[in-house]
């Protein structure tokens, strides 16, 4: 058994939202395996993986259990000891590799280091295995890369780097915290066949943290669920997927949308809401001096949207979705081209006439934590808007109760501030106050990416409650292809500012016409898997 | 690489513009008549007429700028009629001790600042880490002067290892030269360690909460080398920058040290000047520093090159 | 998504975001806002009580009871006759003034000035930095005149603008706040612009809000934070500044009494009679400590990320 956890606690300083960060928690990864390790924000999952490899902040310390790699006890071993089993015999490479990297270092000194390190190699021994392990985590023309730096490289490069920098020792444990969750899908799915594969040549045991069962379903061996420090349900991943035992681990199951299209378009007699016709952006960088570099982040977008329909428009990062929601919202104007709501140009729109299309375009942004002032009351936030718009305050507060309720907020909570409220309690917040206007159409941007899977399927239900009662129309911004099956009517997918493919969203997901599109539904993670819910829903 | 450098220098100009004009403007918006102003209280009719005339003080204000400024541009700045000389003798006669007791000054602040913010950063909260900032907070509380006098008192008079005051020019013997130059290096760099310190601290302190350094010591790297290779290296430029933005401080502080000290540079030349209300020197050696100020500041953007390969690429 | 350390929940936010009682409450426990609060109280008391705290007229000459050393008990003699006994308990000077007095009084002036140059270079740089923040336009332009103003060394500026005007508190004060008003612009246009970029401005714009009410609203409360601690920062600077004006001899006329003078007038006699430094120095030396302690206090407990803002360029 490479590592064995056993009972490990970790408290949580006074004051944090309970006693441990985690209690208890058992688990074991033998050699050769790949164990997930999941659970939503806050369940204490980097936790265990911080144990692991010593470097808890010092806020936290591990009062019980223990953590045995190899047969040596992790928590009782000296600290220079802890430090040389780091690199050697267990290695971690993280979430974010964009600033995982040392930005003033070239990317071939960084992994050069640890040979430096932990081994006595000379200087031209080091590099040539720097640049073998390169070509192992196939990135293109390794002797280019040993000498650039980080930010000349792209997210996926960079992981990779991480990759070879975690395994050029060949440890026997590597721990993988959320490594993909900041990449496209399209590079996620490169990266998690590299580490399948690297993983079985060298027979390493990984522990690989996520919040995606969809990752899990696509690479596990072994699931462990974790709830709020406690380790509710472990086994083989196939089981615990298909038939879980513990009640939380299927609400979560349940709660992760499937791949299969849920809605069918509306009828087509329906009129056109929103029309853009031509709709391009383009961002001028450089100076005035050197060459322009220009970006084109929107290129000739056509879309139309029928009252009451759900659209949503589906890319990768940088293939332009934000800044076409954006135009069409008017917080951005674009270079060329027109956007018509019920016929009238909105572009084209001044003074008067341009706030009053305000009112009927709202959007609800993507991050629940800044979207909101942290200095303003919630109920100030929902009122603004109508106060901008000559409501009494009585009149606005008003709205704002009655929107709270809808929200299923209470409204005595419109006294409280932001922080007082969790992730999915504000962007029921941020739901009322795109309502308070009272919109016509709703554009969501976003709206669930940075929520857990099972806040995000609640808050995906009150939006389609929502548009319902009130018909409106929804435009559906996400790079979840699962949200998108999960909600929309129709689909506009986007490659570098270009509209690739549209069509209702069962014929896009099961007869995809462009080969990007069938890459992008090729490399959703966990694609041929069922999961629990899906044998139970219609 | 190059766009950078040159938008840079291109950058300095319209600064230099406005301090110029700025410069410029002092003696200008003095009430009452700036010729007799500058020829002083026991000048003659003829003499005010003279200044009035080579100032082109009947032209227009922005005439008179051009003039002003491209005498300047060619080196003459005016003549002093307090001292009964040109201003740019003067400088050069004042200019050694200045650069001298700077030069001194930088070096020791640095070599004393940093490692200290390194180490109140390494040891983030510690008893230590309080303690270095205590004193830094104490270092800029403590006025310059009095300081210096505190030092005097305790290590010239009481102590009698180093002279009270004055200075000795290189040309006379290093030894000299420099044994008046420790008490007011010393009094002089404290305030400047003080604020390099703090930004050091904070900067390697913001450093280490970075996402690299956890990667660095997931590597198993020993802490030394995390702090002093990683964490430093990044917080380099936001360091350098507060050693070109003391600058000005330090200039302020070069004035009053030197009136201390009595040493005979160009803070004691401003002083006297200002007394004397001898505008051509008081427009000179502001303008000088000034340039001096933007020059140096200019050489820190250019060492952002070779620190932040952001910056190169 | 991967979470931060102490509470297993949400990302960590500046402490300011929290109703205004609980900052209250959070600000009274910080032990440097205590101190430095408490001493600057002790001091704005005794400066405001100098008269009736066992003081005499500290402009009155009388070279009877001139160069006293501290604790000597002697006479005084008023304008108008009377006489009664007096402990000097700081000494007398060159003229026979009683330091005690002179320094009690000297506070006044310093707390004036300090305060008076924070709060109307707060406001002038805020409403210049609002201005250049918000106003396409006008952001280039203003920036370099503030960057050339921040080349000219503040204290050389405040030295030739107190030349120019005769020297009053007025002169003093304006002449102070000028040359720190380009670094408060700064700092509220660099805060300014990350407010800017914040998604609930971006989100309030999208509800219809227009630029006056953004002003209000959503800018303005975000900026409060640092501008505060700033101002306490300046307020420290400003007192040093003054005092150092005075100690060259530039700055308020000697008959009113301020720490800097009473240390210009005692400088001559240093070796012999250092009390007239000393108790002065230590006065001045305090107040600013208090004032930057109070400071730092206030910037840990109400905007930790201080000391990175404005450092990059």
């Amino acid at each position: 058994m490479t590592l064995s956890i056993e009972r490990l606690t970790v408290r949580l300083p006074v004051g944090g939202d309970r006693e441990n960060a985690i209690a208890d928690v058992s688990l074991d990864v033998p050699a050769g395996e790949i164990q997930c390790l999941v659970g939503e924000s806050g369940s204490g999952k980097s936790v265990i993986a911080q144990s692991v490899m010593g470097l808890l902040p010092r806020t936290l310390r591990a009062t019980a259990g223990q953590i045995r790699l190899a047969g040596e006890d992790l928590l009782q071993v000296a600290s220079e000891r802890l430090r040389r089993l780091r690199g050697e015999k267990m290695a971690m490479i993280f979430q974010e590799p964009m600033t995982a990297l040392n930005p003033v270092m070239s990317c071939g000194t960084q992994v050069d280091e640890l040979l430096r390190q932990h081994t006595t190699l000379g200087a031209t021994a080091r590099k040539s295995r720097v640049l073998q392990m390169f070509e192992h985590v196939r990135l293109p023309d390794p002797a280019r890369i040993y000498a650039a730096y980080p930010h000349q490289l792209s997210g996926g490069q960079r992981q990779r780097i991480m990759i070879a920098m975690a395994l050029i020792l060949k440890p026997a444990l590597l721990i993988a915290d959320e490594p993909t969750t900041a990449l496209d899908v399209t590079t996620q799915a490169e990266i998690l066949r590299l580490i399948r594969e690297l993983q079985r040549e060298s027979g390493t045991a990984v522990l690989f943290i996520t919040h995606d069962f969809g990752v899990v379903a696509e690479i596990a061996d072994r699931v462990s669920v974790l709830k709020l420090g406690e380790l509710v349900e472990s086994g083989p991943a196939r089981e615990v997927l298909r038939s879980p035992r513990h009640p939380y681990t299927q609400m979560l199951l349940a709660a992760v949308p499937t791949l299969q299209p849920r809605k069918t378009p509306i009828e087509g007699s329906r009129p056109v809401q929103l029309r853009t016709r031509g709709l391009s952006k383009v961002f001028h960088g450089g100076g005035w001096l050197g060459k322009r570099r220009d970006v084109k982040a929107a290129d000739n977008v056509q879309i139309e949207v029928k009252r009451g329909e759900t659209l949503g428009i589906v890319g990768e990062s940088g293939s332009g979705k934000s800044t076409v929601a954006r135009m069409v919202a008017r917080l951005i104007d674009p270079t060329a081209g027109e956007v018509e709501l019920d016929g009238r140009s909105l572009t084209g729109a001044k003074g008067g006439g341009e706030r009053e299309m305000r009112r009927r375009v709202q959007v609800v942004f993507q991050d629940p934590y800044r979207s909101l002032n942290p200095r303003r009351t919630v109920g100030a936030a929902i009122a603004e808007g109508p106060l901008n718009f000559g409501a009494s305050r009585e009149q606005a507060w008003r709205r704002a109760s009655e929107l709270m309720s809808l929200v299923r907020l209470s409204p005595g909570a419109l006294k409280r501030y932001p922080h007082e409220f969790s992730g999915g309690q504000r962007q029921r917040v941020c739901i009322a106050r795109a309502l308070a206007l009272d919109p016509e159409l709703l554009i969501a941007d976003e709206a669930v990416s940075a929520l857990d899977v099972s806040v995000q399927a609640e808050i995906l239900q009150l939006l389609e409650d929502i548009q319902q009662r009130l018909h409106l129309t929804l435009l559906f911004i996400t790079h979840d292809l699962r949200v998108a099956a999960q909600i929309c009517n129709r689909i506009v997918v986007m490659q570098h500012g270009r509209v690739v493919e549209e069509g209702p969203v069962a014929q896009v997901f099961q007869a995809p016409r462009e080969a990007y599109t069938r890459a992008l539904i090729e490399a959703a993670p966990g694609k041929g898997f069922r999961f629990a819910a899906a044998q139970t829903q219609a | 690489m190059f766009r950078f450098l040159l938008t840079r220098l291109l950058a300095t100009i319209p600064v230099l513009f406005v301090v110029a004009v700025a410069v410029f403007l002092i003696l200008r918006l003095t009430p009452g008549d700036p010729a007799a102003v500058i020829a002083g209280d026991s000048a003659t009719t003829e003499q005010i007429e003279q200044i009035r005339a080579s100032l082109g003080l009947d032209q227009s204000i922005p005439a008179q700028f051009a003039i002003w400024a491209g005498n300047a541009l060619r080196g003459n700045l005016g003549e002093s009629f307090f001292f009964k000389k040109q201003v740019s003798e003067l400088i050069g006669q004042c200019i050694e001790p200045t650069l001298a007791l700077a030069v001194c000054t930088i070096v020791l602040a640095v070599a004393v600042a940093v490692p200290l913010g390194v180490l109140a950063a390494w040891h983030h909260g510690s008893w230590l880490d309080r303690v270095l900032m205590g004193f830094s907070t104490l270092g800029f509380s403590i006025p310059v002067f009095v300081l210096g006098y505190l030092l005097i008192w305790l290590v010239s008079m009481k102590l009698g290892w180093l002279p009270v005051q004055g200075y000795r020019r290189l040309a006379e013997g290093f030894g000299p030269f420099i044994r008046h130059l420790i008490l007011p290096s010393i009094t002089l760099s404290i305030v400047y360690i003080a604020v390099i310190a703090r930004i050091t601290r904070a900067a390697v302190s913001e450093a280490l909460t970075e996402d690299y350094v956890r990667t660095a010591r997931a590597k198993g790297l020993p802490e030394r080398v995390v702090v002093l290779r990683h964490a430093l290296r990044n917080a380099a430029v936001p360091i350098v920058t507060i050693i070109g933005i003391g600058i000005a401080v330090l200039i302020g502080g070069v004035v009053i040290t030197e009136s201390v000290y009595s040493i005979p540079g160009l803070g004691r030349l401003t002083v006297a000047a200002v007394l004397a209300r001898d505008f051509p020197t008081i427009q000179a050696v502001i303008l000088l520093f000034s340039v001096a100020y933007v020059l140096i500041n200019l050489l820190i953007d250019v060492s952002y090159l070779f620190l932040d390969p952001r910056i190169r690429y | 998504m991967s979470e931060p350390a102490a509470t297993v929940a949400e990302p960590a936010e500046p402490f300011l975001d929290a109703p205004p009682r609980e900052v209250a409450r959070k600000l009274l426990r910080n032990p440097a806002v205590l101190v430095g609060g408490a001493v600057l109280a002790l001091l704005l008391l005794i400066a405001v009580l100098a008269p009736w705290l066992g003081t005499v007229d500290p402009t009155m000459l009388d070279p009877g009871n001139r160069d006293l050393l501290p604790g000597v008990a002697g006479e005084v003699t008023t304008l108008t006759g009377e006489t009664f006994a007096h402990t000097f308990w700081m000494g007398t000077d060159s003229y026979g003034r009683d330091i005690y007095s002179r320094v009690l009084f000297g506070g006044r002036v310093s707390l004036i000035v300090g305060v008076a140059v924070a709060l109307l270079s707060l406001a002038i740089g805020m409403t210049i930095g609002l201005c250049a923040g918000y106003i396409r336009g006008l952001d280039s332009v203003v920036m370099r005149i503030m960057d050339g103003l921040m080349a000219i060394p503040g204290i050389l500026l405040a030295i030739a603008l107190v030349a120019m005007w005769r020297a009053s508190l007025f002169t003093v004060v304006v002449a102070i706040t000028i040359p720190e008003i380009p670094r408060v612009t700064r700092l509220v246009r660099s805060l300014v612009l990350t407010i800017r970029e914040e998604p609930y401005v971006e989100a309030a714009r999208s509800v219809g809000t227009p630029t006056a009410a953004m002003l209000y609203r959503h800018v303005l409360p975000n900026t409060l934070a640092p501008l505060i601690v700033q101002g306490t920062y300046i307020c420290a600077l400003a007192i040093l500044v003054e005092a150092s004006l005075s100690f060259l001899g530039v700055g308020l006329p000697t008959d009113i009494p301020t720490w800097g003078n009473i240390m210009a007038e005692g400088r001559l006699q240093f070796q012999q009679f250092p009390h007239n430094v000393l108790f002065p120095g230590a006065f001045l030396a305090l107040t600013v400590l208090a004032v930057n302690m109070l400071g730092d206090g206030l910037r840990d407990t109400l905007d930790p990320r201080f000391n990175e803002r404005g450092v990059r360029r």
